[in-house]
């Protein structure tokens, strides 16, 4: 049994903690929370600098050609820092989608920019409130001509290239378009939302011009695809945020007194922080797992996927949630920190799909079978 | 990352499964045997040949195996049709390696191969009515007499006492100091004389736990283990030694059978498993099941790397008895009014709900609470400080207490 990072993804796990800790602590998350959410550069190039945007593009698009655990432990890591970056639609989203569907033109054109950072990219889906399906789909592509609007879309407004989902006539209703945004055909604005260091814009796109990804009426069945991916790396940055917020609980509990003790030594706190720790190491173990099935492209990834993100979404609200609570009066402040795990916990759980349709997810993953261990 | 055996590991693995293909009673020679006699005809043949209790050190009847090696063979005879041995744990997993700690030689020879192969069984009387989370605070005393101690006083949740050999427990010597400090630990031949069990009848209606009555019980006081007021720490070893249950998840219902009654019942005339609501609660019970599996499997590759698995092993039972016990109670509600029958052959799943749901609430308290359990994750994991208590540096006499 050898269920472990090994001793180099450990390294790179102190590397990257270390240098999160000099370049990015909460006062940089609450720059972007102050200015707007204005585009941290400079940390995103050093970011790239040390290879983190390239870590599973291959070798030859300029690629470090590393596996999907070196890019577990870096998604840990971000999550735990609340980094105010668009790694997650650039990386986990635009790049696995240019790697699993881009033609080798695509790829060669997009994937060594994705990986020196020089690009950035991000998945257009949303259409508004609700849930979207294919047939929700109203952007349309007529001859790759794209028009229709996307909202929000994240990262949208400093992304480089989008892969926009289409309404398709054919196949399972939808289609992948790859887009470049800086074209006259495409207009965006800015959104607020709810966590301003990851920052959201609507895009209108009105006859942009694109290239299909794939086969025409195969978008929604990768997106599906795409989605099994990314949710174990949202998971990973979901719970190294939770273990944020449960350090942030603890050491404030020990610090704080109330009827002349630390209110860590009350049973209430004690068991409050307990049931986060709890739920922190359930997601974390079902994100081992989701490393090993990523990495593997087992045949049970995706209820590997569902059962991470699931757990990683519940930990990370519940920790988010009661830290402020133990915080007292001062967790709901704008001074204290609290509020960015809340911010970010809520972010995160809806960006690929709510916690509802990846409860559904993994229990169709059950009714197909996919538990029967794998390992 | 991978979930393969170290070549070593491999070896023992194959060793252990050649060895029980070809050792495990076949199903013709357990026939007319009990289930207490085929548990110890199957451990009498495993210590022979040398797969029981493989860690201990060879003179006691192990083979100084390491830790990962006991887990792979436990992975192995599961999967052969053993009969349990289940009564030996208490004896094997909690005396014996309080005996090898504190007995003496002589000691250790005399008992220790015998709880190895199952000849001797032990229980423990640890529990009492007034001690139960606060165990320190026992009654149950003892008073010394020539070279013998007096004992007087009840034990409780002491399983297997009536068809256990021997007992390892905790007695008060002297109630005039700290409560930590007024107890002596010893063990003791259960058919002495004064010594009175009754089953507990539980509200599953089984009866899996015993009180135990001492009048004027005589043991030696060479079977003390440890000084006299040594005993806290003696019982520390024990309770130290708890069995490493890797993965435990605290039996009951799982999701599995749930899915499958799902699909076997109606709500609105589709089958409740389409029910949204039905998958939002399947889906999070399989979280907890999964977690607690693949926390399990990383404190195997601790164990495999030589390592002492860390605390997150700890969060099996207190994760994995309240989920099934919430399964129970859904699974009975989507039966609806089928799900109060408590029959044979009145439900499809033979009971297992209705079993599950009034045996759990037990599980949630036996080997520490739920809440004593967060009380460990708060205090020993994420290092917050002890509740202030009422019982320190006083003698135990002038401690508070309820009668």
């Amino acid at each position: 049994m050898n269920f472990e990072f090994s001793e180099e993804q450990n390294l790179l796990r102190e590397q990257a903690r270390g240098f999160l800790q000099d370049n990015c602590s909460t006062k940089v998350v609450r720059e972007s929370l102050e200015n707007g959410g204005e585009f941290n550069k400079e940390l995103w190039r050093k970011v790239a600098e040390m290879g983190w945007t390239s870590t599973v593009i291959p070798e030859e698009y300029d690629g470090l050609g590393l596996s999907y655990f070196e890019l577990s432990v870096i998604a840990d890591e971000l999550g735990r820092a609340l980094a105010p970056l668009p790694f997650s639609s650039s990386v986990y989203l635009g790049t696995e989608a240019i790697l699993a569907a881009g033609s080798n033109t695509q790829k060669e054109s997009w994937l060594p920019k994705l990986a020196s950072g020089e690009a950035i990219a991000t998945f257009a889906i949303a259409e508004g409130n609700g849930q979207t399906t294919a047939a929700s789909l109203t952007t349309t592509a007529e001859g790759a001509s794209i028009t229709g609007t996307k909202v929000p879309v994240p990262d949208g407004d400093i992304a480089d290239v989008a892969v926009v989902v289409t309404k398709s006539a054919t196949g399972d209703g939808a289609s992948w378009y790859l887009v470049p945004l800086d074209q006259p055909g495409v207009h965006r604005e800015k959104v607020s939302t709810l966590d301003p260091s990851r920052t959201y814009a609507t895009i209108t796109f009105n006859a942009a011009s694109g290239e299909l990804m794939g086969a025409e009426g195969s978008g929604w069945a990768s997106t599906q695809a795409l989605y099994d991916r990314a949710a174990i790396l949202f998971a990973w940055e979901q719970t190294g945020g939770s273990d944020a917020a449960l350090e942030m609980a603890k050491n404030y509990a020990l610090g704080r007194y109330a009827f002349g003790r630390p209110i860590a030594s009350y049973q209430a706190i004690k068991h409050k922080l307990a049931d986060m720790y709890v739920k922190n190491t359930l997601a974390r173990s079902n994100c081992y797992y989701g490393a090993w099935a990523l990495d593997s492209n087992a045949p049970n990834l995706p209820l590997a996927a569902a059962t991470a993100r699931v757990a990683a979404t519940q930990a990370y609200y519940y920790a988010s949630k009661e830290n402020i609570q133990t915080h007292g009066g001062m967790g709901f402040t704008w001074e204290f920190d609290c509020q960015f795990h809340y911010r970010r916990a809520k972010v995160l759980s809806v960006v690929i799909g709510n916690e509802s349709q990846w409860q559904d997810k993994l229990v169709t993953g059950l009714e197909a079978g996919l538990d029967e261990d794998a390992a | 990352m991978d979930f393969k055996d170290s070549p070593e590991e491999a070896t023992f693995r194959d060793q252990a499964a050649t060895w029980l293909k070809a050792n495990v009673p076949a199903p013709a020679e357990l026939d007319g045997l009990s289930e207490m006699e085929r548990g110890k005809l199957w451990q009498k043949r495993k210590a022979d040949a040398g797969w029981a209790c493989i860690r201990w050190p060879e003179e006691y009847g192990g083979r100084g195996a390491n830790a990962i090696q006991q887990v792979i063979l436990n992975q192995e005879e599961s999967k052969v049709a053993a009969p349990a041995t289940g009564q030996f744990s208490i004896g094997q997993g909690m005396a014996a390696p309080t005996m090898m700690t504190w007995a003496t030689e002589e000691q250790k020879t005399r008992f220790l191969p015998k709880l190895a192969s199952g000849e001797e069984i032990w229980c423990q009387l640890f529990s009492e009515p007034a001690g139960g989370s606060d165990l320190a605070a026992l009654r149950t005393k003892a008073v010394k007499d020539g070279d013998d101690w007096i004992i007087n006083g009840q034990k409780i949740w002491t399983s297997g006492a009536h068809y256990s050999d021997w007992g390892i427990l905790v007695l008060r010597t002297d109630p005039d100091v700290p409560k930590h400090q007024g107890l002596s630990y010893f063990f003791l031949d259960m058919k002495s004389p004064g010594i009175e069990i009754k089953p507990i009848k539980q509200i599953s209606g089984a009866a899996n736990f015993n009180e135990v009555y001492f009048t004027d019980v005589r043991v030696s006081d060479t079977q003390r283990l440890g000084e006299v007021g040594q005993g806290w720490q003696v019982a520390l070893t024990t309770l130290m030694n708890e069995r490493a249950s890797i993965g435990g998840g605290g039996g009951g219902a799982g999701v599995k059978q749930a899915l499958k009654l799902a699909n076997s019942v109606n709500i609105d005339d589709k089958p409740a498993s389409k029910d949204r609501q039905v998958r939002a609660k399947l889906a999070d019970w399989y979280v907890k099941e999964a977690g607690i599996k693949y926390t399990g499997y990383r404190s195997m590759t601790a164990l495999s790397r030589g390592e002492i698995p860390g605390p997150e092993n700890s969060i099996g039972k207190l994760v994995g008895a309240p989920k099934s016990q919430d399964l129970a109670s859904f699974a009975i509600d989507l039966q609806e009014m089928g799900g109060v029958m408590w029959s044979p052959g009145e439900n499809d799943f033979d009971n297992l709900f209705q079993s599950s749901f009034m045996g759990i609430p037990g599980l949630r308290i036996a080997g520490g609470t739920d809440e004593i359990m967060a009380n460990i994750i708060a205090e020993r994991v994420l290092g917050l400080p002890q509740e202030p208590r009422m019982d320190k540096g006083i003698p135990f006499t002038e401690v508070p207490t309820g009668s």
